[in-house]
C-alpha cells in the first residue's frame, strides 16, 4: 500500500515538472506556478488555467475553466465522506487532498485501509507534485525562449496524455472528439478562453441519451 | 496581466478549487447523488482536455493555425497510441517542435 502511494508520487512527479514548465511558459513567475500546487492542488485544473492564460484567455475563463475540471472532486470527496471516517479540522485538511489519485487509491483499497491509502497517497502526491513542480518552473525560466525549445508545444501534448488517460471508452471517445471540434471552431469567433468552456457542451446530448433511457 | 492581475486569478481559482473540494466533504450525501450530475462530473473533463489540446496545438490570434506545435503533438498522438509514459510524450512533442523552428 505505502509502495503503491510512493509510486503513485513519483508518475505525478512527472506531471509536476511539465506543469511547472507550462506555466512558466504561459506568463507565471516561478511562486505563482509553485503557489498554484501548493493552494489549487488539482493537476487538470492547474494545467486548464495556465493553458487558458497562456492563450491569451481573461481571469474570469481561466478560473471557470479551472472550476469546471475541479467539480468532479466534489463527489469524490462525498464518495470519500462514506468511505473514511474523518471528523473536526481534519475534515479541512482532507477536502485539499481529495483528487483524482487519492480517491481512486482510497475507492480501490481493501476495506478497513482505505484510510491509509488515501493519507499516504495524498502526502506523496502532495510532496512530489509541488517539488517537481518548482524544478519544472525553475527550469523553464532558466532555460530562455520557450518557443526555441519547442516547449509551447509540450503544452499540448501533455493535455492529450492527461486525456488518454480518461478516455477508455467510445462514448467517452466521441466526447473528446466533440468538444475538441467546438473549441476548434469557436477559436475563430470568440475571446481566447471561451472556445474551452464551450466545449464543455459536448457532455450534454450524452447526458440526455442516458436520461432518456 | 499584470503580476497582481495573474496573483489573483491564482488565489482565486485556488480558492474557488478548495471550496468545490470541502463542499463535498460537507454537505450530506444524498444531495449530490443523482445520477446524470455524477455523470456529468465525471465526462466534463474529456472535452475540457480535448479542448485544452486543440487550442494549445492550432490557436493563433483568433484563428485557427498550422505551425510547429501541430507537428509536435502528432508526434504525441503517436507515442499516446503507443502508451509511451507521459514524460517521453511531452518531451518528443517539444523535440520535434523545437528541431522544426532550428531547421
Amino acid at each position: 500500500m505505502l509502495r503503491d502511494a510512493v509510486g503513485i508520487g513519483v508518475a505525478v512527479g512527472a506531471y509536476g515538472l511539465s506543469f511547472g514548465a507550462a506555466a512558466v511558459t504561459a506568463g507565471l513567475s516561478t511562486a505563482q506556478a509553485c503557489a498554484l500546487s501548493l493552494l489549487l492542488f488539482t493537476g487538470a485544473s492547474q494545467f486548464a488555467l495556465v493553458g487558458v492564460l497562456g492563450s491569451g484567455g481573461g481571469a474570469v475563463a481561466g478560473i471557470a475553466g479551472a472550476l469546471l475540471l475541479g467539480s468532479r472532486n466534489t463527489l469524490y470527496a462525498v464518495r470519500l465522506g462514506t468511505l473514511l471516517p474523518v471528523r473536526g479540522p481534519r475534515r479541512l485538511l482532507a477536502a485539499q487532498l481529495t483528487i483524482d489519485e487519492t480517491a481512486g487509491m482510497a475507492t480501490a483499497a481493501p476495506r478497513g485501509l482505505a484510510g491509509t491509502a488515501f493519507w499516504a497517497t495524498g502526502a506523496s502526491v502532495y510532496v512530489m507534485w509541488n517539488l517537481a513542480t518548482l524544478l519544472g518552473a525553475l527550469g523553464a525560466a532558466r532555460l530562455g525562449d520557450p518557443a526555441a525549445l519547442g516547449l509551447d508545444a509540450a503544452v499540448p501534448a501533455a493535455f492529450l496524455a492527461l486525456l488518454a488517460l480518461q478516455v477508455r471508452a467510445r462514448d467517452t471517445l466521441a466526447v473528446a472528439v466533440a468538444g475538441a471540434l467546438l473549441a476548434a471552431a469557436a477559436i475563430p469567433l470568440t475571446p481566447p478562453g471561451v472556445p474551452v468552456l464551450l466545449a464543455a457542451l459536448a457532455v450534454v446530448p450524452l447526458l440526455a441519451r442516458r436520461s432518456s433511457r | 496581466m499584470s503580476a497582481s492581475g495573474l496573483w489573483a486569478v491564482v488565489l482565486a481559482g485556488s480558492l474557488g478549487c478548495y471550496l468545490l473540494k470541502l463542499a463535498g466533504w460537507s454537505v450530506p450525501a444524498g444531495w449530490l447523488a443523482g445520477e446524470r450530475l455524477q455523470r456529468a462530473a465525471v465526462l466534463l473533463p474529456i472535452p475540457l482536455l480535448a479542448a485544452l489540446v486543440v487550442v494549445q496545438a492550432f490557436a493563433g490570434d483568433r484563428a485557427l493555425v498550422l505551425d510547429a506545435r501541430a507537428a509536435g503533438l502528432g508526434v504525441a498522438v503517436v507515442l499516446v497510441l503507443l502508451r509511451a509514459p507521459f514524460l517521453l510524450v511531452v518531451v518528443a512533442a517539444a523535440a520535434t517542435a523545437a528541431l522544426l523552428r532550428a531547421l
